[in-house]
């Protein structure tokens, strides 16, 4: 072989390679700076973005628990200072309300063959986010003590009360239930669960004005005291973390608890064999009736943001593509309920995904959801402990929030 | 001291104190005054992962447009001040109305969020000032007393509760009064009842920050009287001692009197602390039994996702009134003794 052979296979290799580290996600240039909250699920798909990184593309990620307060801001700026904002339900709406993100339609069209038409999230006939996981509360329950107590898993939540009082009257357990009833954000997020259970609507059609002073609010409600007569007195105070905790020291064996938590609970960290090995998750338990899980589905998807380039913005729309990929999903089958196509669920999947199958409500994305929210966390406190009643109570939640409400302009 | 020097001498202190302060002021007061602009509201279809259906969205480019004619947004007067989130006028006269007896008006007025919020904060400010106020001069006078090898390490270890961050020390006591913690487990022990919980009931979460206030604030008032003892004159406390006064005497009519100053000094700091009570409610997990002015304005402004300006600044501005009123009695006193003085 010649000199000049070897130079031009070196050459041609060269060449390839720096050809395949581009190819590999198909950008020339630009400059993808994610803004995203700080769990597994979305370092994976930040992690897998990164690939994308190379020659004339950078890739950077800011994953923080404060992405809310810095998103609106940050976007705010032109240029601005993340080219994508991840988001759930709940923290879309700031970003829609101040025009911070743009339509996906033509990028989709472009460069996102692989999307599935229930990731797309559209507002009218735009789509701005793309989904790519599902989460949700739903039931987490230790078999061996269930079937110590003699009964089957729950279905309703008239059922959990039951297995609650077997387990107790047998001294299987001190307080066999457990939830995440901090008071507060947690607090109401059981109520909005168990309300849309119940068959609830939160505010009168196409209108901001609240109504949960009803039949079934004071029915949720009673629901939620008959659940807490179970629980660790210490209940208004317990956050996920508490919750976990006690699932995996043995000291409750019911719960309706986030399906992303589900791996932390079963690993090999924090408990026994034992207690791991045997919760199992089920879809949520309906309540009152009803026939739909009494959870709220979540997603969390990513944006793009308005004020930004055109080379970023496509430069960030298919480099988080390929971040969310199946090949990610599959790669981490527990970390998330992966709405990709092509991902296969792995056993902790199965409380998310038939809750859904069972027509659980996604939280409702109104404008004006987190104020009601808010006003929930921070009045039905009083009814827990027992200090008023429950229509007194969502009396004072209505009133809390219209005040509220007011000052933002949406009554 | 001639006044043009006085000026000159003050002006960069002053300039400092109208930037970092004054302007503040003045734009929270503005601010409380104003609410947003009503959001033109449009209903849309809205598709995901889990169905369709039709909701309610703010239009956004309308909202801007209002917002751009009227940056501050809507006037809004008082109005901020009196509706039921804060000082609550229809409410109170609506509970006083209706109430059957006096009882039932107070648990009226304690269920509203900022009555409840000031309750605490009251009791909070009215239990923890005073007792970080003796203890402290109690362990300075103790220290002052130890041989001199001891005194050292004393302190240090006396000034520990200080050192640690406020909601990082919450957060240590919250996990150790747990019923699975060392205080906790060695109460219910005591007591004899496995139900016992310091997290449950609000008269014991009460208590729980009431003795955390005084526990992290006491170091503040012991290092402050303990410099203040190291001056105290030796022959005004010779002549007493050969007059033959008892140590609690010498406390008393020397001691006490030459700290009088720093009495008012660790009052005025610690009412000031003790009114914006914070951390230990979030480090405590206390929301449901004990919530402070200073929480109000935390929850405004980061509990439901975009915050209420208007309402926060309201709250504010009443936590600055209820400050200069606790302050006032303290403030006159020292104005009474300047002049005299003077």
């Amino acid at each position: 072989m010649t000199i000049a052979w070897k130079t031009a296979i070196t050459l041609g290799a060269l060449g390839l390679s720096t050809g395949v580290a581009s190819a590999a996600c198909g950008i020339e240039s630009g400059s993808v700076r994610v803004l995203s909250n700080d769990f597994p699920a979305l370092h994976d798909v930040v992690e897998k973005a990164k690939e994308c990184a190379g020659d004339g593309v950078t890739v950077t990620a800011n994953q923080t628990a404060e992405h809310e307060s810095l998103a609106v801001p940050a976007l705010s700026a032109n240029p601005a200072e993340y080219t994508s904002h991840f988001v759930a339900n709940s923290s879309l709406q700031p970003l829609l309300s101040n025009d911070l993100i743009r339509p996906l339609n033509d990028y989709i069209e472009t460069y996102g063959k692989n999307i599935s038409e229930r990731q797309k999230i559209k507002i009218g006939d735009d789509v701005m986010v793309i989904a790519f996981d599902a989460n949700a509360q739903h039931l987490f329950f230790r078999e061996d003590i269930l079937k110590e107590a003699g009964i089957e898993p729950p279905k309703t939540y008239e059922d959990v009360l039951a297995a609650a009082k077997a387990i107790k009257d047998k001294s299987l357990m001190a307080y066999p239930l457990t939830g995440t009833y901090k008071a507060g954000w947690n607090l109401a997020e059981e109520f909005v669960n168990m309300y849309l259970g119940m068959g609830g609507e939160f505010f009168e059609p196409g209108s901001a004005k609240p109504a949960i002073d009803n039949e079934k609010g004071v029915a949720a409600l009673e629901m939620m005291k008959s659940l807490s007569a179970y629980m660790n007195p210490d209940y208004l105070t317990f956050d996920s973390n508490s919750v976990q905790a006690e699932l995996e020291s043995g000291s409750a064996a019911i719960a309706n608890f986030w399906g992303s938590r589900y791996g932390a609970v079963v690993d090999d960290e924090g408990s026994t064999p034992e207690i791991a090995g045997s919760i199992k998750v089920a879809a949520a338990p309906t309540v009152g009736g009803g026939t739909i899980p009494a959870t709220t589905l979540w997603w969390d998807g990513y944006t793009v943001a308005k004020n930004i380039s055109e080379a970023d913005a496509k430069a960030t729309f298919i480099a988080l593509d390929h971040g969310a990929s199946a090949e990610m999903a599959n790669a981490n089958p527990d970390a998330a309920v992966w709405l990709i196509d092509g991902y296969e669920p792995g056993p902790g999947a199965i409380g998310v995904l038939d809750s859904m199958n069972q027509g659980a409500k996604p939280y409702p994305m109104v404008p004006y959801m987190g104020l009601l929210h808010t006003a929930l966390g921070a009045e039905i406190v009083d009814f827990m402990k027992g200090e008023e009643d429950a229509a007194k109570a969502l009396a004072d939640t209505e009133a809390a929030y219209s005040a509220a409400a007011r000052e933002k302009g949406f009554l | 001291m001639p006044h043009r020097t006085f000026f000159w001498f003050i002006l960069p202190s002053a300039l400092a104190m109208l930037v970092f302060i004054a302007l503040p002021i003045v734009s929270i007061v503005v601010q409380s005054l104003y609410v947003e602009h009503d959001r033109v509201l449009v209903e849309v279809e809205n598709c995901g992962p889990f169905g369709c259906s039709k909701e309610v969205r703010v239009d956004a480019a309308a909202t801007a447009e209002l917002q751009r004619e009227e940056p501050l947004g809507r006037f809004n007067g008082l109005a901020t001040y009196t509706n039921r989130n804060h000082l609550a006028f229809d409410e109170i006269g609506a509970a006083w109305a209706n109430a059957p007896d006096i009882a039932e008006f107070a648990g009226e007025i304690l269920s509203l969020p900022f009555y409840r919020a000031l309750s605490f904060t009251l009791a909070y400010t009215a239990v923890v000032t005073p007792f970080v106020i003796v203890l402290g001069f109690l362990i300075a006078l103790a220290v002052n007393m130890l041989p001199s090898l001891l005194k050292g390490p004393v302190i240090f270890v006396s000034l520990l509760p200080m050192i640690i961050t406020p909601l990082i020390g919450s957060l240590v006591l919250f996990w150790m009064i747990d019923s699975n913690g060392v205080i906790g487990a060695t109460i219910q022990a005591l007591a004899n009842d496995p139900a016992l919980s310091l997290k449950a009931s609000a008269p014991l979460t009460w208590i729980t920050l009431f003795v955390y206030g005084i526990w992290h604030s006491t170091p503040f008032a012991f290092v402050v009287f303990y410099a203040g003892l190291q001056t105290v004159p030796k022959d005004t406390m010779e002549s007493a001692m050969i007059d033959g006064a008892s140590t609690f005497e010498r406390v008393r009519f020397v001691t006490l009197p030459h700290l009088s100053p720093l009495l008012v000094f660790v009052g005025l700091i610690q009412l000031m602390d003790n009114f914006r009570v914070f951390e230990p409610i979030v480090g405590f997990n206390a929301e449901a039994n004990a919530t402070s002015l200073s929480w109000i304005i935390f929850n405004d402004l980061r509990g439901a996702g975009t915050p209420l300006f208007g309402s926060a600044a309201a709250t504010s501005t009443l936590t600055l009134i209820g400050v200069s009123i606790l302050l006032t009695p303290v403030l006159i006193r020292t104005w009474r003794d300047f002049t005299r003085k003077g």
